[in-house]
Order: structure tokens, then sequence, then C-alpha cells
């Protein structure tokens, strides 16, 4: 939506803007495309360690060509971010360290490289060196039109390999061991699939930089992912998501004096994350506070209406009235007696007899009767309510 | 000059030794990551301190930092309770929102302060020296000493006084909630210990050197031994050699300190994890090849005990069937021959090969897997 309504408000843009603004899109698109993966397989951590892993790349491949070309430096990212994960792979797969420590291990070490191999290049006399350090954090006002066609190319590349393989990527994620035994090359497709990611972090670095990349990997994913337990839709929605965080934030960004961009585009992602966490139907908090909330009151009334029909099975009338001070004594939880009691009255199963006395309705005695049996010892969960 | 140098290696080195000691405990407990979290996120907690003091060397400033790693630990530790996203996913959620907002902050509204950003992920190691304490006229050395060697002091008191806790508690979790000790107080002790290390090694050294120096020496120390208290003391050690290490590389190369000494801990990791006499690659590779050697002996031997007396015998027992047979190529085929020849365990008659008494037992311990759990291992 919010993707539609930056669009649309394109036309009044100017060049640049326009420019920065796709940009943000495509990497929104891309990111929350593969970022999805990402989340589902439990590795959102991935992304964070291959961006820091970039950096050295990136300082290599300006040192050896001596130019800033979008090219040249994606490519020394891709390289370095790759190696990165694959030795975290590698020392997961073939060590006792953990993963989570393989990545923090690869993500600093290759950091603290980077920046060693950054201090060479400050020393250079050349002035080219200037917008190295937009890597950091990102600049996504100072993209340039080649940079977002090269980001365009690609992410749609990255985006076509993940929905030709869709079907092989989603037996990696969900069932790897069914994949082997029907004789898919598991760990080739694992290393395809991280590749991919790798893709993705080198569209985004140069707008969100090194450090909040993995945020715009991770939020836009678990977000969608709380609207569907469906990949084909969790996948596409991410990258809806993505794509508006992304333009939103360029745009907040570029609007709004002293606001980098990367920042930016990550509270915006993580805002989504937020409304998504609370307010999707299903699996967001509130939907399932109101589910908890409905199933405890519904559980509180059936208990109410078994101790009424106890009482009611002792008498020679059935719909004989009963003190709530009784009803009261018969439950651990006294004070839900009288909203109970209210509620049984609105479904026409009690009735007020007094000011202090309920007693069950014909009706009531037949939902009791079908619920809890003419001895009362079937249990309410094995009928149909 | 010459001292200046010497107090630089010994910020370092005792930030590394302070690092290392919980590092240990997040490696074993699995939440390593949570370090880069916390390392990342105490900056919005310093930039709100720094409003409210104007001062970036109050100590409130600490605090604050110190404050902000609990909450985002509680804050990774809440999203992820909702069940809806994995604990790493919350982890990737969590600090880069609140990193986010400490960039915002900074940029917006406190632009033309020294609170540089690249500072809180790098650090200014080599002007540590230069801001000293000093007391009734007399200095007492630099700030950065004073505030890791705080630190140290309580990492290493912490570890001492819950050494018993902490192993239960990160070993057997259930045991020791059982027993009456309080994993989540002690999770979030461990926190609170991270945090503060965190703040005030970053102050010195960066946040990212603060995950090299947290994750690296125990990861690298992990695969030396199986002992928690010499994890400790290797780790610690490990660090230390890293700080020193990179601070001659740095001044080598004339590079920047915190990232030379960052890729010490990555080197220090890579040797350890090459040459660690037990769980290293090249002792993993040559246990494998044993293993794979022992096998092969035994298949051989095997093979032979079964077809012993056998009308095929004569057919199956030559030295050119063996590898049409198991599938051997002949230059497997004709080591492990020439092994078991050498140590008498067959003996060759002309093409034929016939178990000697000793081939003969082995074969049958093999099959009957009465063989010795230490030599098959």
């Amino acid at each position: 939506m919010l993707a539609v309504q930056a669009s649309g408000s394109f036309i009044g843009l100017d060049f640049t803007l326009r420019t920065v603004a796709l940009g943000a899109a495509v990497l929104g698109v891309v990111s929350g495309t593969l970022g999805s993966w990402a989340v589902l397989r439990g590795r959102s951590l991935l992304g964070d360690a291959i961006s820091h892993a970039a950096l050295p790349g990136i300082a290599i491949a300006f040192l050896l060509t001596g130019q800033r070309t979008p090219l040249t430096l994606a490519i020394g990212a891709g390289a370095s971010g790759w190696l990165g994960a694959m030795l975290i792979l590698g020392i997961t797969d073939r060590s006792r360290v953990p993963h989570d420590a393989a990545l923090g291990l690869v993500l600093s070490v290759f950091f603290g490289v980077g920046m060693v191999l950054l201090t060479f290049i400050q020393r250079l006399p050349s002035g080219t060196q200037a917008g190295l350090d937009t890597f950091l954090f990102g600049q996504a006002a100072a993209l340039l039109p080649r940079e977002v066609i090269m980001m365009l190319i690609l992410g749609a590349a990255a985006i076509l390999a993940t929905v030709v393989f869709w079907k092989e990527f989603k037996l990696l994620s969900f069932d790897p061991e069914f994949g082997r035994s029907i004789g898919l090359p598991m760990r080739r497709l694992d290393f395809f699939l991280t590749s991919l990611l790798v893709v993705a972090i080198v569209i985004g670095l140069q707008a969100v930089g090194v450090v909040l990349m993995s945020a715009i990997l991770v939020a836009p994913a678990a977000a969608a992912r709380q609207w569907s337990n469906r990949l084909e839709v969790i996948a596409p929605l991410a990258a809806v998501f993505g794509a508006g965080a992304g333009v939103t934030g360029a745009l907040l960004s570029a609007s709004l004096p002293h606001t980098p961009t990367g920042p930016t585009i990550v509270l915006c992602a993580g805002g989504i994350m937020l409304v998504s966490l609370f307010f999707a139907p299903g699996r967001g908090l509130v939907a399932n506070a109101i589910r908890m909330r409905r199933v405890r009151r519904g559980l509180r009334d059936l208990g109410l209406l078994e101790d009424l029909f106890t009482l009611a099975r002792k008498h020679a009338d059935p719909l004989h009235p009963h003190r709530t001070a009784v009803l009261r004594a018969m439950t651990s939880t006294p004070e839900t007696v009288s909203p109970g009691l209210r509620h049984l009255e609105q479904r026409g199963w009690a009735r007020r007899t007094g000011p202090d006395s309920w007693g069950l309705t014909p009706g009531g005695w037949e939902a009791a009767l079908t619920r809890f049996g003419p001895n009362g010892d079937q249990q309410p969960g094995r009928n149909p309510a | 000059m010459t001292h200046i140098r010497l107090e630089i290696q010994l910020i370092a080195l005792v930030t590394a030794i302070a690092c290392a000691l919980p590092g240990a405990f997040l490696m074993l407990r699995r939440i390593s990551m949570l370090s880069d979290a916390i390392s990342h996120a105490v900056l919005p907690g310093i930039v709100i301190a720094f409003f409210f003091t104007g001062n970036l060397n109050s100590p409130l400033l600490i605090l604050a930092a110190a404050a902000s790693g609990i909450i985002t630990a509680a804050l990774i530790e809440l999203l992820s309770r909702t069940r809806r996203v994995g604990q790493d996913a919350a982890i990737g959620l969590v600090f880069p929102s609140l990193f986010s907002i400490g960039v915002i902050l900074i940029a917006r509204y406190a632009s033309d302060v020294h609170l540089d950003v690249d500072a809180v992920l790098l650090g200014e190691l080599a002007f540590a020296p230069f801001d000293r304490i000093v007391l009734g006229g007399t200095d007492i050395g630099p700030r950065a000493l004073w505030v890791t060697g705080t630190i140290l002091a309580i990492n290493v008191s912490f570890v001492l006084v819950f050494f018993k806790e902490l192993k239960l508690s990160t070993f057997d979790p259930a045991l020791a909630a059982t027993l009456g000790f309080s994993p989540v107080l002690l999770h979030y002790l461990l926190m609170a210990v991270v945090s503060v290390t965190a703040v005030g090694a970053f102050d010195a050294v960066g946040s990212v050197l603060v995950v090299a120096f947290i994750i690296g020496p125990p990861a690298a120390a992990f695969l030396l031994t199986d002992r928690l208290s010499m994890l400790l003391v290797l780790s610690a050690g490990i660090g230390a050699c890293a700080a020193v290490g990179g601070y001659w590389l740095a001044f080598l190369l004339d590079a920047s300190i915190a990232g030379s000494m960052a890729s010490c801990v990555g080197l220090l990791f890579l040797l350890s994890l090459t040459f660690a006499p037990r769980h290293g690659m090249v002792a993993a590779a040559r246990h494998r090849k044993l293993q794979r050697r022992q096998f092969t002996r035994q298949m051989l031997l095997v093979h032979l005990l079964h077809h012993e007396g056998s009308p095929e015998e004569e057919i199956e027992c030559r030295c050119d069937h063996l590898c049409e047979h198991l599938r051997w190529d002949s230059r497997t085929s004709s080591r492990v021959i020439r092994s078991a020849l050498h140590d008498h365990l067959i003996e060759q008659n002309g093409e034929k090969l016939l178990l000697t008494r000793a081939g003969r037992s082995t074969a049958r311990e093999a099959l009957s897997g009465t063989v010795p759990a230490g030599s098959l291992v």
C-alpha cells in the first residue's frame, strides 16, 4: 500500500528523488523476498554477518582498481560477503564451534580487516576515496541512475532464480531430509540460496550500509510472516513491505534535514513489523488476546453451567433457583460468578429469580444435559458445544 | 612515546581479558550474538544520557548504556517469548532498530558535538592515553585504563563468585532451576555484565572490536579444551595475545588499531581451527583417514574369513579379485594388502591370500563387535 502511495506521488518528485525512491524500492523488494527464506530457515543473522563481511571486499576492489564504479565495488562486496558466508557454514559444519559464535566471529573479524584496509585507502593521495564510508551507514541520496540500473538487473536476476528454484528451496527450508532422499543436491542448493542472499545484500549495501543491512532483510519478512502461514503469500508480502519501508524511509530521509537514510529505512521496516506483530489477523498479538479471552469466557460459562446443573440434579425441580453464594463456594474463582451468570442469561440458559438467586432455564437444562450427560459425568470437551 | 605505547597495549590487554570472560559463557549458552546486539544497542542509551548531562565523560553515560544493554536483552527475550518470531530474528529486529534511533538522534541533534558514530563503531584507542585522570594534582593514569580495569575487576569477581551457578545453569539449566538457582536472574546478571563490558570497552576500542573480543577468543579456546575453567583461562590468554599482537600489527602497517586487533583474533581462531590437537581440522582429517584405513583392513580380513575353507576360496581370496568383489581400486587394495602383510595379519601364497592366526581373531572380533571401543574411535 505504501509503495502504491509513494509511486502515485512519483510524478511530483524531482529526478534525484525519483532515482533514490526507485533504488530503495528495488532494495526492499529483493531483500523482502530473500529475507523471507532467511527468516523462515532461522538464519536471520546470517545477513548481518554477510553484510559486515562485505566491507573488506569493497576496500580491496577499490584498492585494486582505484575506481568507485558500482560494478567493481559490488563484485568485491559480493565476493568477500560470499566468502564470509561459506566460512560460517563451513565452521558450523566442520567444527564444534556453535553457529552463532561462527557468525559473530566472521562478522567482527571481516569488519576489522575491512577497517585496516580502509585506513590504507585513506592514505592514498587521490581524492577518489570519498564516499567509501557511505558503505557504513548508506547514503541513498547519493544513488546514481547507473547504480539503480545495476541494482535493478542484479535484483531481477536474483528474484528470477528464486522463482525458478522455488520448489527446491522450499524443500531445503522445510524438509531437507526428504529432499536429500529424492536425490536433490541439498548442500549445493544451500550454497546457491545463500549466494542469492549475498546478492540481495550487495544491492542494499550502498543505500542502507553495512551495519543496518540485516534489518532490511529480517524486518519485512518477519512482518509478512505474521499475516500468513504460506510461503507463497509471505515472500510477495515481504517484498511489498520491504519496498514500502524502502521508499518511505528514503523519501523521509531526503526531506528531513540531517536524517541518514539507512536508519530511517530500518525504523520504517521496524514500524511495519511492530504493527504486524500486534494487529495481524490470526497470529497478531491483539487477535490472539481476543481469542484467548473468548476461550476463557467460554470455559467459565461452561463451568458455571455445570455447577448450576450439579445443583439442579440434586433437586426435585431442576429449575429451582439457587443462591449466588452457593455458586461462589463451588468454584475456585468466585469473582467470575456474577459476570458469568449474566452471560448465561444472555444465552438464555439461566434466569434471575430474585436479587441474589439464579436458576437454570429449560433451555439451560437441555444444554447442560447434552454437554454433561444425565449423570453429569461426561467431559464437556468431548461433546460438540 | 614508549610510555604511551605501553599504555595503549595495557588498555587493550585489560579490555580483551574483560571481554573474554563473559564471552565464554555466552558462547556455551549459544547466545553469542547477543553481544553484537548489546554492543550496538547501547548507542541510544549513551546519546540520551549525553543529552541530559551534556558531558561525554560522565559516568552516567556508562550507567545509561548498561541500562539500554539490559533493556535490549529484555526486549529480545520479550519478542521471542511471543513466539511470533525466532530468537535470531528477534535479535535481528531489536538491535538495528535501537541503533538506528541512536544514529538518527546523533545526526539530528548532536551533529555538532564530538559524538561520532564512526568512533562508536571503531573506537579511538590511539587517543585513549591522552584522556587522563588527574587526582589532587597528580596524574594517576589514562581514564580508559581505570574504566576497563574496573570492568575487568567486576567481571573477574562475577565469574569467581558465581562460578558454580554459571557452570550449572549453562550446562544444565533444568537442574539449576530445580536446585533453586534462578537461571533467569543469572541470565540477566550475565547480560548486565556483558552490557557494562561492552560500554566500557567500546569507549576504548569500538563496538565491533568488542564483539571480536567477546566471541573470538572463547571460540578459539573452545577447540582446545573440554574444561570450563581451562576455557576461561585460554580465552583470556588468546584475547591478550590478540590485543598485543594486534597493536604491533597496527604499528607495523600503520593501520587502524581496532581493525588490526580484530584481524589478529581471526588469525588466532584460524590457527586454533586448523591445528587444535583434538578438535582441529588437521586432527579431524587425520582421524577420518585412520578410521577409513582401519575399516578397509577389517573388510579385507572379514572377507578372507568368510571364504576361508569354502569351495570358492581359490577365486575369492586372490589379490586381483579383491578389486572386483570389494569394489576397491587397485591402489587401495594393494595398500591394504601391504599393510596387513606388514602387521602379520595375512600371508601371501602366490596370488592367494591366507589369514594368519592373528588375522583370523581380528576378523572375528570385528564381526562380533568385541573390538575395544578405543580402537574404533
